[in-house]
Parts: C-alpha cells; structure tokens; sequence
C-alpha cells in the first residue's frame, strides 16, 4: 500500500480513530459535552478529508476497497446523516440519567461499518462492514436500559440479525464454491446472467440467501417482520440511525453490485425483486394503516420506501441508479427531519410516539408543527418537497424502462400511504379541546443544537424539492460508471 | 413579469397575512383582499389591452414568461396566458374576492392561518390556469390540494376530517395518474426526438400510435374528471362541498372544479385528437347521465349545501358535454357555463353560509317563510336559484343554451335527454327557493336582514351573471380563439365546415 492509498482511505481511518479517541477519553475522565465534540470533529474530519481525497478518484485500494465518486458520495451521505443524529441525541441522552458517552463511540463505529459496506469490493471487507454495523447496533437498541422494551427490541434485532448475518455468509460461501471468486462483482455477473442454466444453480441460490442477509436490514418484505418493533423500542436517535445510516450504507452497497446498467434485469433475479418491490410497497403501507404509534407507522412507511427505491434498482437504464440516489438521498433528510421532531417533543421519561402525543401542536408550536407536516408531505411525495422529485425521478426511470407493473403499483400505494401521514397531519392541526389537557411536551424548551438541524433538514427538504438540479448533476456524473 | 407575480402576491400575500393576523384580525383581512383585488386589476389590464385582437393577432399567448428550472430533463417554468386562461383568472380573482369578504364574520378562529390557506389554494389555481408546461402544471395541480385541505380539515362542519381525506386521497390518486401519463408522453417524446422536455406545444408534436394516445389520454381523463367531477367519480364532492366552510365551498365549487374543465380543453382535446374524437360518444354519455343524475339526487336533498353540490354535478355534466360534442359552439358553451356556473353556485354557497351563520342550520325543512323576516336576502336567493335553474337572461342559460345547441348537431338522442336536466333543475331550484323564502314561517324566525358587506357580494354577482346573460359578447371573443386552436388540432374538419 502506498501513501496515497492511505489517503483515499482517509474518510474510513478518521472516523475509526475518531472512535478509539473517544474510548480513551471516556477512559480518563466521562464528560458528555466533550465526547459529542470529539465525536461531532471526527465526522466533520471525515467529510473534510472526502473533499481533499476527491482528486485521486478512483483508486482501488488492496483488493478490499474501491474508492471511487460513487462511494464518496455515500459516505458523505452516511456521514451527515450521522451528524444529523448526534445533534438529536445530544439533548436526548442529557434529559435521560443514562451515562451518554458510549452512545457516540458506538455510533461512530455502526458509521464505519456502513461506510465500509459503500466502499466495498469483496466478500471479506462486505462481511466485516457488516458485522461492525449490526454488532453497534445490538449495544445501540437496546441503549435505554431502564426501559424493558428498548431490551426487547434490542434481543429482537440481535437474534435476527445474526441469523440473517449466517445466511448471508452461507450464501457467500455458495457463490465463491461455484465461482471461486470472492469479488462482489459476481453479484452483477449473475443477476445479468440468463435463467435456467444447469450450472447457475448453485450461484443463483448464494445470490437469493445474499438477498435475504441484505433484505433484512433493508427491512423489505418479508424480511421486514423486525422494523416495527425495533422502530418502537430503540430509542428515537437510534431509530433515527437505523432508518438512515444502516439502511443507506447497505443500499449503497445493493445499487452499486446489482444494477445492470445497460439492457435490463431479467430473468429469476429481477423476478424476485420485482415481487419483493411490490410487496414491501403494499405491506408496509397497508400495515401502516392501522397503527397509532408514530414510530411504528414510520417504521411501516420505511417498508414502503425501500420498496419505491428498488423500483428505481429494478428500472435501471440510464435513470435508475440517479434515481435511486436521489429519492435514498431525499428520504434520509426527510426521516432525519421526522424524528428530529419526534426527539424535540420526547421528554425526559417518555418518547412522543403515540399520535396522540401530537394532537393541537400546531397551535401551540407553529413552526415545529410546520417542519413536521413539511416532512409528512415529503414523506407522501407531495410538490415542493424532496419527497416529490424523488418520486418523480424513480417514476420517470421507470417509465423509460417500461415497468408498468411497478409504477402502477408505485402510485396506488403512494396513495395508500397518504392517509396515514395525513391522519398524523389532522391530528396535529386539531382544534385544542380544552387548554388544561395540553399535552405537557409541547411546552418543553426547545434544544439548541436540536432546533439547529431541524432548521437545516427543513431547508434542506425544500431546496431538494425547488432546487435539484445540482444534486441531480453531480448524482448523474457518480452513478455514470456502475453496472 | 407580470405572470410570475400574480403567483407571488398570492404566496406573499397569504404568508403577510398570516403574520398580520398575530397584530390584527382585521389587517389580515384586508391584506388579503388587497392581493387579490391586485391581482384582479391585473388581469382586467391584460383583457383591456387584448380585447381588440381576437381572430386577427396569429401570436398564440397574450403574455409569455419562461425560465429554465430543472434543465436535465426539459423543465421549464413556462407561463403564458391565452384568452381562456384569461376568462378563468378573471373568475378565479373575482371569486376569490368574495370569498374573503364572504368569510369575513364566518371564520373568528386562526384568521391567519386561514386567509394563508385560502391564498395558496388561489396561487395553486393560478399556477394550474397559467402553466404550459406539463410538469409545472402537475406541480401547480397538487399545490392547491394542501391548502384546500386544511380549509376543509380545521374550519369545516361535522365531519369535516372525513371528508377532507376523501377529498385529497380522491385527486392525489387519479393526479398520480396523470403524473404518469404526462412522465410517459415526455419519456417518448425523448425516445423519438432525444430531447427531454414538458413542453406544451413541443408535447403536442408528438407522435404517438394510437393505442398509446388512448392509454395516456385516459391517464388525463381520471384526474380531470374527478376533479370535474363526472359521474362514476363524483362521490367526493356532496361531502367536500357540504362540509367545507363558505369559502372552501366557493372556491372549490367556483374554481376548483373549473380545472378540471380546463384540463381537458387546454390538454386532452389537443394532445390526443383522435382518441377524443373516439371517446366523444362516450364521454358525452357521462356528461348527460351526470346532468340527470346530479339534478334528480338535488331534488332529493334536505341539507341546503348538499342540494347545490349535487346541482354542481348536474352542471359540469353540461361542460362535459360541450367540450366533447366536438364543434365551436358547444365549447363556447361550455365555458360560459363554467364561469356563469362559477359565479352562481358560489353566490348559492355564501347564501348557504349567511343563512347558518344566522339560523345555525342547513336544513332546509328548517326553514320556510323567511321571506317575512329576510326580504333582501330572500329576494338574493331567489335571483340565484333561478340563475341555477337556467332563467333566461342569467349567466347560466346562456352556457346551457350554446351547449344544447352544439350537441345537437353532434347527438340528438343525448341532446334531448340532457333537456330533461333542465326540467329536473326547475324542480329543484323552485322547490329551494319555495320552502326556504315563501309560505308561512313555521319556525317564527327573527332574523337580521342583509348587511352591507353582503349586499355588495350578493349584488356584484347578480350583476356579473346579468351581463353574461344579457350581453354575453366580450366573454365569447375573449375565449374565441383559444377555443379554435383548441379544436384546430381536434377536429380539422369542423373549421372547414364553418
């Protein structure tokens, strides 16, 4: 390795060493203020180094790494998402007599690892980042130890996902038997090959027992049945990590090996993930219909959302990957957004996730209830929003591709998905009853830090809906080499 | 600059007010009759100065604006106004008016809030009736459901939730549709071209197979005829109209409906000439079977809004007619019979309001006699029942009239069934105006009569659909030759037989 492979390698090396930092510190002496400040510079070191390694792109580091715009992209994605959440939590942790610190170590680790799964271009370093995303994870769910329902969930996630973790590597294990390679781009070479070959059978069986390790923490029917509960019992900067840093570094990582760039999927492959897509999209919505907890719902609409976006996978062509950037992209800002209200009204014994939590907030936090209907809406692909241009680039990738079947489905369970963001919507802009039965949290002060990326992720949700252009160039020009 | 901006007044405007709103209740009013009497004045500049040009100019749009927006794939924000558009603005502002002054003593509760709404849902409208590019136009065509929405959802009647979320799940769902159809137009404009665009009349071009241009036209039919609402897909509207507040039920009843209309005059008859022409005889069905279907369930009504919602039906069913019998006049009578439609049925609205605000109650077995307590107001609603029921020498028989006429010579068989709308509308309207102002007054109401304010109201809207009856002229040349570029692509041979 050279010096200028350690320089691409940066990005990944600062927000490791960030991590090991952080640990010694909180060895010698605990302090709250001083590990969301280490932690906070380590990300901010982390998105500087993207910017100063950006010239030596792309380079492929040992045959580990491929650092390329692509991944540099994501991972600057990842890294503001992560940013996004320590500034919710930050507030969050402090109001909870719970010791705080460790939360930032491990969510600088669970950062790496799914940075790790967006530069990765073998099994081995596949495997390692996702390891280190879920083993946080575990530690990270369950975090609020005096609430028996964040153990609950936090056991949940770990059985499942350790599980899912040994299918997936079995499933690594059939695909290297029959090719003997251990190169992720074996995923691309099958999903492109023709069916019904005698002897694809082995690789297409370790491809779909892949897709069951990358489904789970995508969270896509039916490997979904954890979200609600996981959404529900992790405390709401956890869930809020969850829904975008753990998903963002595994789609990344699902785009860039199996999107076919020229000619379309076909065959067993895009089968299966044309069912998976359109059942994610029905269930998650109809499961949502019914739920009064808000978590849940959004953890139900997360379904949904994974499914819109492999309909952008699935289109392919020249839009797709851009498409499904843009809408993943979109979607993070906007769930950040989401529970950074959540995590704003949440006080220091309960979290504001029952719907009724919600009701008249509008009249008595305006613009907290404004930023919050602004997400809804963009949640519910509503103009204006980043939420509508996303969905407009994934149906426009799906219209030049011809898939019908998909759009259609697209459109009748985004309409679905309307009622329960707009039920959240009604319930905020309700007429207060009685001034005496005002829900306590509304009068809670509001954090700085909190309000601060709450100002940001609702500017950010409007530029992206008023404004694309930009972001749509520099996604187009990452995008352009995959597949 | 002039079309942008009577966009952004309207935004301005609604968010001024709603701040004002905090200082004064009153200035927050004002602030928002201001904007759109602006606006209003606006519009009536560009008529005065395009009236003279009708047939003669060959430039299509009057005033044009276009600037480049999302440049990857063609979007422009591209306005321009033709005499169409023009009518419907000048409607829209002058309902919009009357919808502030209309809810001045109505609506005593986030006043704010509510004056923001109702500017948005106008600078929606606005957005729809100026934008002739496809994707500017959906965005606009979604923007007005959110503020309608909360206009429904925080200041309507009982049951108010329900019948919002009907109304927005109703319009979000075929409005996706039509999002799809206008993404697949522009997605084989750029196969067959290379160049990405949503250009109006780069999209007209485009060559489509037939099978294709019958596909994508019903992708804009559903959103505009639930919106419209033709009949299969009318069932949002009796709750939506019923529930909302006198204003949401003027402008959605006014304006609201009027875009679906729109739509198909600006897009469906010239994007997809042959699948209308097709389609005519059935879409001419629709029209008739919801003229008899929306007149026989008013008759049937109690609740006084819900009767002039259903009359609603009964009337777009006419406009559906007109713009699918496929000649000149039946379109001429369409539109007159949407913006006679729009100024009668909302003064019917206000009335509705005016009435609960001081009787407490829809019902119009509730009422009766009212004559005797309320000539003013009583002798308003008279005038207004008769405009709906298509008296000769108001606004709406003239509509009816030219529509009738035009179908005719494109169906006789339907023309003579939608002339039995008429009866039906003669039974509702007498029936209306006969238990609410004549007779006895069972119930001894005391009632004040007509203020002011509302006499202004009520008076301006009498007047207005006067002079369409009277002297109908200045709307027809206004509208005239946007009508013919309209048709000019739909039905080439009718011209020539003119």
């Amino acid at each position: 390795m050279s010096y200028v492979d350690f320089a691409a390698l940066l990005p990944l090396l600062i927000t490791s060493t960030a991590a090991v930092i952080l640990m010694i510190a909180i060895a010698i002496r605990r302090n709250h203020k001083a590990a969301a400040a280490i932690s906070l510079i380590g990300l901010a070191a982390a998105l500087a180094s993207l910017a100063a390694a950006s010239s030596i792109l792309p380079r492929q580091v040992t045959t580990l790494f491929i650092l390329d715009s692509y991944s540099f992209l994501y991972m600057a994605i990842l890294l503001f998402a992560a940013a996004f959440v320590f500034l919710f939590a930050y507030d969050y942790l402090k109001c909870r007599r719970e010791q705080p610190e460790e939360f930032y170590l491990l969510v600088l680790l669970a950062t790496t690892g799914a940075m790790v799964l967006a530069v990765s271009r073998n099994f081995a370093s596949f495997f390692l980042g996702l390891e280190l995303l879920s083993v946080a994870l575990y530690a990270l769910i369950a975090y609020v130890r005096s609430e028996s329902i964040s153990i609950e969930a936090g056991i949940k996630y770990l059985v499942l996902a350790a599980s899912s973790s040994s299918v997936l590597l079995f499933g690594l294990a059939l695909i290297y038997a029959e090719s003997g390679s251990m190169e992720l781009s074996q995923f691309t070479t099958a999903m492109s090959r023709t069916a019904g070959r005698a002897d694809s059978l082995l690789l297409m069986m370790g491809l779909m027992l892949v897709l069951t390790g990358v489904g789970f923490k995508l969270a896509i029917v039916p490997f979904h049945l954890w979200t609600p509960d996981v959404y529900e019992g992790a405390p709401l900067p956890v869930t809020a990590f969850i829904a975008t840093v753990s998903k963002g570094g595994m789609f990344a990582l699902l785009l860039r090996w199996f999107h076919v760039n020229s000619g379309a999927l076909a065959g067993a492959p895009a089968l299966v993930l044309s069912v998976i897509a359109v059942a994610s999209m029905l269930a998650g919505n109809l499961l949502a219909l019914r739920q009064t907890n808000v978590k849940r719902i959004l953890a139900y609409s997360s379904i949904a959302h994974m499914g819109y976006l492999l309909v952008a996978l699935l289109a392919g062509g020249a839009l797709g990957a851009p498409a499904a950037t843009y809408y993943l992209t979109a979607y993070m800002v906007t769930i950040l957004g989401a529970f950074g209200v959540m995590t704003v009204l949440s006080g220091p014994r309960w979290e504001a996730a029952s719907i009724e939590s919600y009701r008249s907030l509008f009249w008595q936090k305006p613009l907290l209830a404004a930023a919050f209907t602004t997400m809804l809406l963009s949640l519910a692909g509503i103009p204006l929003t980043a939420g509508f241009l996303g969905k407009f680039y994934v149906l426009t990738a799906g219209a030049s591709e011809s898939r019908w079947v998909l759009l259609f489905t697209l459109i009748a369970s985004s309409t679905i998905g309307l009622f329960y963001y707009l039920r959240i919507v009604v319930v905020m802009y309700a007429q207060p009853a009685d001034p005496d039965t005002m829900v306590d949290a509304h009068t809670l002060p509001l954090p700085l830090p909190a309000a601060l990326a709450l100002v940001a992720l609702t500017g950010l949700v409007l530029l992206l809906g008023i404004y694309p252009a930009s972001l749509w160039d520099t996604i187009v020009a990452v995008t352009r080499d995959l597949g | 600059m002039i079309l942008p901006s009577l966009v952004l007044i309207l935004i301005g405007g609604g968010i001024a007010s709603g701040i004002a709103a905090r200082r004064s209740v009153v200035v927050a009013r004002w602030i928002a009759v201001a904007s759109v009497l602006a606006n209003l004045s606006m519009c009536f500049g560009i008529w005065m100065a395009h009236l003279d040009r009708s047939q003669s100019s060959t430039a299509r749009w009057f005033v044009e604006c276009d600037f480049a927006w999302i440049p990857q794939f063609g979007i422009r924000i591209h306005l321009a106004i033709d005499g169409l558009s023009l009518a419907l603005l000048l409607l829209t502002y002058f309902l919009g008016v009357m919808a502030v002054l209309s809810s001045w003593t109505e609506i005593q509760e986030r006043v704010g809030f509510f004056h923001f709404n109702l500017l948005w849902v106008l600078a929606g409208i606005t957005g729809v009736f100026l934008a002739v590019d496809l994707f500017v136009f959906y965005l606009f065509w979604e923007l007005m459901l959110v503020p309608m929405y909360f206009l429904i959802g925080i200041w309507g009647h009982e049951r108010r939730i329900y019948a919002a979320t009907k109304f927005f799940l109703f319009t979000q769902l075929s409005g996706l549709l039509m999002l799809v159809a206008i993404i697949a137009l522009a997605v084989l404009h750029h196969q067959s071209t290379g160049v990405f665009t949503f250009d109006y009349e780069q999209l007209m071009q485009t060559a489509l197979s037939p099978r294709t241009a019958r596909l994508l036209m019903l992708g804009f039919l559903v959103a505009f005829l639930v919106k419209l609402p033709a009949f299969p897909l009318h069932t949002w509207l009796p709750d939506a109209h019923t529930e909302a507040p006198t204003a949401g039920s003027v402008v959605l009843a006014g304006l609201l409906l009027k875009t679906g209309a729109y739509g198909m005059i600006r897009f469906v008859l010239p994007f997809f000439p042959g699948p209308s022409h097709e389609l005519a005889p059935i879409m001419m069905t629709i029209g008739v079977v919801g003229i008899l279907y929306g007149a026989v369930l008013a008759v049937g009504q109690t609740d006084l809004k819900r009767l002039v919602a259903y009359t609603s039906v009964s009337h777009m069913g006419f406009v559906l007619l007109g713009v699918f019998a496929g000649n000149q006049i039946a379109l001429e009578g369409a539109v007159v019979q949407m913006i006679s439609h729009g100024i009668s049925t909302g003064a019917l609205f206000i009335l509705a309001g005016l009435l609960q605000e001081r009787m407490h109650t829809r019902e119009i077995s509730a009422m009766g006699g009212l004559w005797e307590t309320m000539p003013a107001l009583s002798g308003a609603g008279l005038v207004f029942a008769m405009a709906s029921l298509g008296l000769p020498g108001l606004g709406d028989f003239v509509g009816e009239f030219l529509v009738l006429l035009g179908a005719y010579r494109a169906n006789v068989p339907l023309t003579v069934l939608a002339t039995l709308g008429l009866l039906a509308a003669t039974l509702y309207g007498l029936r209306f105006a006969q238990n609410a102002f004549q007779g006895p007054n069972p119930h001894h109401w005391k009632l004040p009569d007509i203020r002011p304010r509302e006499w202004a109201v009520l008076g301006l809207m009498m007047a207005c659909l006067l002079w369409i009856g009277l002297y109908p002229q200045p709307v027809l040349k206004t509208v005239r030759s946007s009508l013919a570029a309209a048709q000019q692509r739909a039905l080439p041979q009718e011209i020539v037989r003119r």
